[in-house]
């Protein structure tokens, strides 16, 4: 295995496996926020919160979701800036709308600003529950399973964000479509990266890349405007 | 149909004396130009011009004219091959431009592909490739039958489409990375898919893309330019046969 991680297709791999393993965090994440719209009372997303708080295999997982963040990134960093020295002297004239897709063109714009939006977010929720505190965040009873569980009130803290500013709101749903289109490409081809691909793959995964991407952008995009419009 | 003569248009061509020279771009004009002569036929007119003036004429690459060789490079008003699909530059006709447009050529644009005189790039970096595992090691002596080894239908095709590659490196210049990429993966990918090739399959997928690395080409974002706009439509599920290749290879290592 000498120089696999130095080599194109090694650091390629690379962000190939952490893509795979953020998306499906994706996912899981998007199914747990959509709570948050089922039930005003905040109960069911209080329990989903707790239940992501308290669980020993999601408590192990997270340092490993941070790790999976920072190798991403880092990798994209050397990556692209690789590939860029790798053309010295540019193309004075240069038309590539036809021969590629921009989001593919363009993912380190796409990434970078997805952290952008990553720390912001971050720093409203996940700083808040975890190290900060917020009064909001006072303790709930909620009944569960015939006894009555004092839990964080997430909902709380989240509703508040988005009935308070409508900047906030914006800027969710803008996280959300930029998500979404870094998927459009980032899906199908981590697939190729890995080697599971062939000419009828590529049709299959693009069509569900395009399907998973949708349902991340308007999935995510929902819960901002859910109570933009209802409150 | 009678002919359409393109009365007057503009070449703006790099120019570069040699590979330490800076270069600049120059424009030309190219007065009556059939619509039905090829691109190069146009370059030869615009060369005979420059000679008559007492100029140096542009130098750039070609040989067979037919589409098979893969010499003709050229990169023109932002495509490599210009603005047509499956073709090399000699395919390309001058019907596909038009009256007093302005047509800029540049040559392929990569660190690993560096200039020698106007138009025309060192492409010794793909020899270099291929000489690192691009063959089939064979001992002399007779020749075994061909139908001694059954090949099937699916993969002898398969075989047979990686291998219309002609190494002409327009795959290089249309990627954003100048990645080598889609060469490297037909090159594998031809011999992959043939039992003479798989006995030294593993060796030839690391030691062509460690040599690919070492030569300065970019990695690759699976943008799929480089399938657009070749000559010969290699497709990019090549390279996903190379990533399979090399990954296993490794992990055999
Ligand atoms: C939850 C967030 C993210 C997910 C789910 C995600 C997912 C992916 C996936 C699946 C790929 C395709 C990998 C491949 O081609 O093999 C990819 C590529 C890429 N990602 Fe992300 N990503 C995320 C965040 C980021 C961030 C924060 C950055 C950078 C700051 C970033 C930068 C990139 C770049 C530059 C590429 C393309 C690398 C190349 O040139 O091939 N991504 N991402
Ligand atoms: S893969 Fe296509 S573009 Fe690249 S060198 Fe071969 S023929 Fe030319
Ligand atoms: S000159 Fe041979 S392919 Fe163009």
């Amino acid at each position: 295995m000498s120089n696999f991680i130095t080599a194109s297709i090694g650091k390629k791999f690379m962000m190939s496996v952490t893509g795979l393993f953020l998306m499906m965090f994706v996912l899981v994440h998007l199914s747990l926020n959509l709570m948050l719209i089922f039930d005003d009372s905040g109960d069911l997303f209080n329990m989903a919160a707790h239940f992501m708080a308290t669980n020993p295999a999601i408590r192990i997982m997270e340092p490993v979701l941070a790790l999976g963040f920072i190798v991403h990134i880092i990798w994209s960093l050397i990556i692209t800036l690789q590939n860029m020295k790798a053309r010295p002297v540019k193309f004075a004239k240069r038309d590539q709308k036809n021969a590629s897709s921009w989001a593919s063109r363009n993912m380190l714009i796409l990434g970078s600003l997805i952290l952008v939006f990553l720390v912001v977010h971050i720093m409203n929720f996940f700083w808040k529950m975890k190290v900060s505190g917020d009064p909001l965040l006072t303790h709930v009873h909620v009944m569960q399973g015939g006894t009555e569980v004092a839990m964080e009130n997430a909902y709380a803290l989240v509703a508040s964000l988005f009935k308070g500013s409508m900047c906030y709101g914006v800027l969710y749903i803008l996280g959300s479509v930029l998500l979404g289109l870094h998927m459009t490409h980032g899906f199908w081809s981590a697939f190729q990266t890995i080697g599971f691909n062939n000419t009828v793959w590529r049709k299959r995964l693009e069509r569900i890349a395009t399907c998973f991407a949708v349902i991340v952008a308007v999935g995510y995009s929902i819960i901002p405007l859910y109570f933009m419009l209802k409150f | 149909m009678a002919d359409v003569i393109l009365k007057k248009i503009y070449v703006k061509v790099w120019r570069q004396s040699s590979p330490s020279d800076k270069g600049r771009f120059e424009t030309y004009e190219v007065e009556n130009v059939s619509q039905g002569s090829s691109f190069l036929e146009m370059m030869d007119i615009l060369n005979e011009k420059l000679v008559g003036e007492g100029k140096e004429p542009i130098a750039f690459d070609h040989d067979c004219r037919e589409g098979i060789c893969g010499m003709c490079s050229l990169y023109i008003n932002g495509r490599p091959h210009g603005p047509d699909t499956e073709i090399t530059t000699c395919q390309l006709h001058m019907r596909k431009f038009s009256e007093g447009e302005t047509i800029t050529v540049e040559p392929w644009r990569a660190g690993a592909f560096p200039v020698i005189k106007d138009l025309i790039v060192d492409r010794d970096a793909f020899e270099k490739i291929l000489q690192s595992g691009g063959f089939v090691s064979v001992n002399t002596g007779g020749v075994p039958d061909g139908n001694a080894i059954p090949v099937s239908y699916e993969d002898a095709e398969e075989a047979m489409d990686a291998a219309a590659c002609i190494g002409c490196g327009a795959c290089v210049s249309a990627c954003k990375n100048s990645s080598a990429m889609l060469f490297v993966s037909a090159k594998v990918s031809h011999l992959a898919k043939l039992p003479q090739g798989r006995v030294e399959a593993k060796k030839r997928a690391r030691n062509m893309v460690a040599k690919m690395d070492e030569l300065g080409f970019g990695g690759c974002t699976n943008t799929g330019a480089c399938e657009v706009e070749c000559p010969k439509a290699i497709s990019i599920s090549n390279i996903a046969r190379l990533n399979r290749e090399y990954l296993l290879a490794k992990i055999s290592e």
